[in-house]
């Protein structure tokens, strides 16, 4: 196996916020090497994107404590100055959010915006080869009749082209990371589809690799080679693609996977849910974070599982259960598929 | 379904925005075809899905048929009667038979009410209860939508996201409607929350017999609630049908592409598929 490209290790963000102390991040670590895509799935406060915006620098502030590490090619982030993170973001480390609508300036022309991201690292070149570059770049992720586009307004591209172009900008460096939070989650399907194919083109040709950032098992089943599975601030379960869909070993994936509705199987008569609602972060249960929603909770949850390996013939695959792998494989079976209850 | 009566017939329903230009005078230069003549029809107690991209006038359809939008041609008949045209003062009445539940729930709440008046106005509106009366009602609203009677005096950034839906959601029943038009009830929720929402809105049909025009743009949420399915594009349907078929059988190109962009939660399938195209 090659060396890893970006090394987190046991990476912790807090917030001192008006409602008391709140870790977001407890204890998050993973490798990426060269053309790998990590899938980071988990609900609104799991943690994923504080992970992202953490790794990238964009989270410090007098409120936030960081502590843990986060090496790219060796060399600590955490503690890097502005100086060099500003030189790592968008040269080694590409970033793409959510809402294209929101993340590009509206008085610019889209070409310009990319040929400023440019500029800014590459002091050098002129303005005609960065808008050759831009032209170049737009044309790379599909945009049609790029010469013409490049100098359109950010309102005169639909929503799959402002994505397209976002991911142009974010591939401008050509950076050796790329980490994409919910990059199609304000997209239509048929668009998604189209953007996820250019990421995987992406993740082929360039050996770019990616981390992404996701709630829908879906888009993760399509690109994903490992995946990690946070919960309040804390990995529940990694593992490799199949493992984590055939596999599953903490209940909380079990109800992730349970609660799909998949339009390619006939449809059950309810759709199997997890009750309850995920803690506060400043407020969590004692032990398991789950706990309290998991219907096999027993005496031993009030102490927290670490997140480890529980099967020697799957060294990679981790989670964080008390419960023994035969008893695993046994409750999650519900009405003939994993879920984490049967439907009342 | 024919026994269960029909409770909504849409018939060459249109809405077209006019674009217009010219500096002193406004001159209709184009116009934009929303909706461009659908028909639809819903029975008591039943569930159709309204399934399209953003931009293949779905919203635009429930407003209009709804009359939050005044029609520029077509009809509309609730329990027989033709509403389209009608004067505001005429809609009132009809108002407490539909309502309607909304994709935000962040943005469809009064920040400044608190959640009991928030689930009481429709009751204070028509005329429905008042005083202690109207406060037992609405208590027995949140409960019967999973939150607590404690709840009546809190305001709704109180709340996470799937509690301000099952707000929403109790005033939308409040008048006990006949329709309830969601749009998008579920797309702004995490994923475990989505089905509890989905079963929340499945077991108040059970109990109270409403019929849901539920509008959405995820296919597989679609199915999972409805009868029927009408595929909407460019402001048309562009096919309806019962909802396994239309998924199962998709008759129409469009719906094909649509079923196709669906990503399959199952690594296996997914290479499965990739290999095939």
């Amino acid at each position: 196996m090659s060396e890893p490209l970006l090394a987190v290790a046991d990476l912790r963000v807090g917030f001192a916020t008006e409602g008391g102390r709140l870790q977001a991040v407890d204890g998050v670590g993973f490798e990426l090497r060269p053309g790998e895509v990590l899938a980071i799935v988990g609900e609104s406060g799991s943690g994923k994107s504080v992970t992202a915006q953490t790794i990238m620098g964009l989270t410090r502030s007098a409120n936030t404590t960081i502590e843990g590490s986060v090496r790219l090619h060796g060399s600590e982030l955490v503690d890097a100055g502005e100086e060099e993170l500003r030189r790592v973001r968008g040269e080694q480390i590409g970033m793409v959010f959510q809402d294209p609508m929101t993340s590009l300036n509206p008085v610019y022309r889209v070409g310009s915006q990319i040929a400023e991201a440019i500029r800014a690292h590459r002091p050098g070149l002129s303005r005609q080869e960065t808008r050759e570059l831009a032209i170049e770049l737009l044309d790379s992720v599909g945009i049609p009749t790029a010469s013409r586009r490049v100098d359109d307004y950010p309102h005169e591209f639909s929503g799959g082209m402002r994505q397209r172009a976002m991911i142009a900008m974010a591939l401008a460096l050509e950076p050796e990371v790329l980490i994409a939070d919910e990059p199609t989650t304000a997209l239509d399907v048929t668009i998604q589809a189209q953007i996820l194919r250019l990421l995987a083109d992406l993740n082929r040709t360039r050996n770019l690799a990616t981390i992404l950032i996701t709630h829908d098992l879906g888009v993760v089943a399509e690109v994903a080679d490992r995946v990690m599975v946070m919960y309040a601030g804390r990995v529940v379960e990694e593992g490799n693609l199949d493992e984590i869909f055939y596999d599953p070993r903490h209940p909380y994936t079990w109800g992730l996977l349970g609660s799909l509705s998949r339009i390619d199987r006939p449809r059950p008569r309810r759709l199997p849910q997890i009750s309850g609602a995920p803690p506060s972060l400043i407020d969590l249960p004692q032990g398991c974070p789950f706990r309290p929603r998991c219907p096999h909770e027993f005496a031993k949850c009030t102490e927290l599982p670490p997140l480890e390996a529980r099967v020697p013939e799957a060294p990679h695959h981790c989670d964080r259960c008390w419960l023994d792998p035969g008893q695993k494989r046994e409750k999650r079976q519900v009405q003939g598929r994993i879920g984490l209850e049967a439907p009342a | 379904m024919a026994d269960r009566g029909r409770l909504v017939e849409v018939r060459d329903l249109v809405k077209h925005f006019p674009v217009k230009e010219g500096l002193l005078i406004d001159r209709e230069v184009d116009r934009v075809r929303a909706v461009d003549g659908i028909s639809f029809e819903l029975a008591r107690g039943e569930t159709l899905g309204l399934v399209g991209e953003s931009g293949s006038g779905k919203s635009t359809a429930c407003r209009t048929m709804l009359q939050l939008l005044k029609p520029s041609s077509g009809s509309v008949r609730f329990e027989g009667r033709e509403i389209a045209g009608l004067s505001r003062r005429e809609l009132r009445p009809l108002r407490r038979e539909m309502q309607m539940i909304f994709q935000d729930p962040y943005a469809s709440l009064n920040p400044r009410k608190r959640v009991g008046q928030i689930v009481g106005d429709p009751l204070r509106l028509q005329n429905a209860a008042s005083g202690p009366a109207l406060r037992r009602r609405v208590q027995e609203l949140l409960e019967r939508v999973g939150l607590s009677p404690e709840h009546y005096d809190r305001f709704p950034h109180e709340f996470s996201g799937g509690q301000r839906q099952r707000i929403g959601i109790a005033r939308a029943i409040a008048l006990e409607p006949k329709l309830i038009v969601a749009d998008e009830p579920v797309s702004a929720l995490d994923v475990s929350i989505q089905a509890q929402i989905v079963n929340l809105l499945d077991d108040l049909q059970d109990e109270l017999g409403v019929a849901y025009l539920f509008v959405a743009h995820d296919i597989g949420v679609v199915r999972h609630v409805s009868d029927r399915i009408a595929v909407m594009h460019d402001g048309k349907i562009v096919e309806q049908g019962d909802a396994d078929q239309v998924c199962e059988r998709p008759r129409h190109e469009y719906t094909k592409k649509l079923l196709a962009a669906v990503p399959i939660p199952d690594p296996r399938e997914a290479r499965e598929r990739v290999r095939s195209q």
